[in-house]
């Protein structure tokens, strides 16, 4: 009998049934009224399968058994479920399914635009702190005085430029 | 109530903003921003999503163009003020469905919002009448950037802003139109022009539902792919198709008026009938009517000043407006009542329909012309 009738998105009544051949290979999905609408896809023409096609998501493998992020415990199957992720980290660690499903749903895979100055320049003051003092670090413990007072002086600079005073 | 401040003050949608203009209604852009190292409100457990909205509370209610503003949680407002701020276009009806740790933060005027815990931490809003995309985007991108100052967000190099949901990864950017149709409506057009301009990438929703005349002819056109081009390109990529359409629009109405003015004419005059008339009129009813209004005005019938008190009563004559201003829980039936009643009062003191000086060729829409480059 009939496949029960279900959105492959949210698990609700499944009213729309989309049949796409892409290489030579049927792809069939059953959606319910609301997904395609939420997901701002309603040309049936531009319809990106991809996006609904994360296939039995708990056979994905991590590095260690079943894929994961790793800082909120989100897995493909909430994905699934939810259309969307758990925390800014899900992007990393699921990287490998996401990049196919973003070349169906955007322009490009990389980002060409606005970017927050201000907290990448707070982001990278910070780094060049870490990178010097580490370099003074090893300067010390291997006795290259010379190498050290140079470090020693361009932190002083770097913290100055930070917190004038 | 917590909302009357924002119903009382000029807001940018009742007049006190932009003057209005003929065909484009309105003008929003929105971003989803995160915070790092937090998860997304759709997952973080009440105490998290709390602790998020106390804090984007305390530092953004700081902010020059916010301070003096208006600032609600969620779970303090009655269902018929969670209802107003919706048809105001303040929040969404996903940030009212949520139980816990949602706001919003309205500046002076209602030209920016800022929602908390909606699908992102925060989602900036810009939203003005008429066709002023290169403004919207300025001030957006202004309280943006005050924003990075106090709030760290989560960023890839690759990936750009990164958002709950991987349709808006990148720039975050989602930027529409509302516009007024009711040439290409009456010509049979629309689903010629949806076909477009999805083919074009683009998303075409009736404002009220799907497009037919009882809609009152608005639909809403936004850009649907945010990753991979800059906020400048999408924004002038959307409004090279605005222009098309309006192209379109202003050509279909003087089609309109140049074969089949009675058609027109009667559509107005019937409309105007039963405004000034009658006794029970849903809002439904209203929104085509008072579309058909704003025709008049575009083609001559009225004088132009009378276009913002139109779009004033759109606002005023929905549901949630009408039982906020009977001041008392009434029935749907009392409120189809008070709205004739408002109709009739305002209507009286038009002056009647002048068919005699119609012009159908409006100054071509004065924004925009050359994108935005800057």
């Amino acid at each position: 009998m009939a496949k029960p009738e279900q959105c492959s998105h949210c698990q609700k009544p499944a009213t729309i049934h989309l049949t796409q051949i892409i290489d030579n290979k049927i792809h069939k999905v059953d959606l319910c009224e609301d997904c395609p609408f939420k997901q701002g896809v309603t040309d049936t023409e531009g319809f990106s399968l991809a996006d609904f096609m994360l296939k039995d998501p708990s056979a994905i493998e991590g590095e260690h058994g079943a894929l994961r992020c790793e800082t909120c415990g989100f897995t493909p199957a909430d994905f699934k479920k939810t259309g969307r992720f758990g925390c800014p980290k899900c992007y990393e660690s699921f990287k490998r399914i996401l990049d196919p499903m973003l070349m169906n749903m955007h322009k490009d895979t990389v980002h060409r635009g606005k970017v927050p100055e201000k907290a990448l320049a707070r982001l990278s003051r910070k780094r060049r702190l870490d990178q010097l003092e580490s370099d003074l670090q090893d300067a010390i413990s291997s006795e290259n005085y010379e190498e050290a007072a140079r470090l020693r002086d361009l932190l002083t600079e770097a913290k100055e430029s930070v917190n004038p005073t | 109530m917590l909302i009357t401040p924002l119903i009382e003050e000029k807001a940018e949608l009742t007049g006190g903003g932009l003057s209005p203009e003929p065909i484009v209604l309105s003008t929003r852009i929105r971003l989803a921003r995160n915070l790092s190292g937090e998860a997304f409100p759709g997952w973080a457990d009440e105490p998290q999503r709390e602790s998020i909205l106390e804090r984007c509370f305390e530092r953004l209610t700081q902010l020059p163009a916010l301070k003096d503003g208006v600032f609600l949680q969620i779970s303090d407002l009655t269902d018929l003020e969670k209802q107003v701020l919706v048809e105001r276009r303040l929040v969404s009806r996903e940030l009212i469905e949520s139980t816990d740790g949602a706001g919003v933060l309205v500046a002076p005027a209602q030209g920016l919002a800022l929602m908390v815990n909606e699908e992102d931490h925060l989602r900036i809003q810009g939203l003005h009448s008429g066709f002023n995309f290169i403004r919207t985007w300025d001030e957006v991108d202004a309280l943006d950037t005050q924003i990075e100052d106090c709030l760290d967000y989560a960023f890839s190099d690759d990936y750009g802003y990164l958002t709950a949901c991987p349709t808006n990864l990148g720039t975050g950017l989602r930027a529409s139109a509302m516009l007024h149709l009711p040439g290409l409506v009456m010509r049979g057009h629309m689903e010629k022009v949806v076909r477009m301009v999805n083919q074009l990438g683009l998303a075409v929703r009736g404002s009220l539902g799907e497009g037919s005349e009882a809609t009152g002819s608005i639909f809403q056109i936004s850009n649907q792919q945010t990753l991979g081009e800059s906020e400048q390109d999408i924004l002038k990529r959307l409004i090279n198709i605005l222009h098309a359409i309006i192209e379109q629009e202003n050509n279909a109405r003087g089609v309109m008026l140049e074969k089949q003015p009675e058609v027109v004419f009667d559509k107005i005059g019937r409309a105007f009938g039963i405004l000034c008339n009658g006794h029970l009129i849903s809002s439904q009813e209203a929104v085509s009517h008072l579309s058909l209004m704003r025709l008049a005005v575009d083609i001559g019938v009225f004088p132009a000043d009378k276009r913002a008190a139109i779009d004033r009563m759109s606002m005023e004559a929905q549901p949630g407006h009408v039982q906020c201003s009977a001041q008392a829980d009434i029935e749907p039936g009392e409120r189809d009542k008070l709205r004739a009643t408002r109709f009739r009062e305002q209507f009286a003191t038009f002056p009647t329909l002048d068919f005699s000086n119609i012009q159908w060729t409006p100054n071509p829409s004065k924004e925009e012309d050359n994108g935005t480059d800057e």
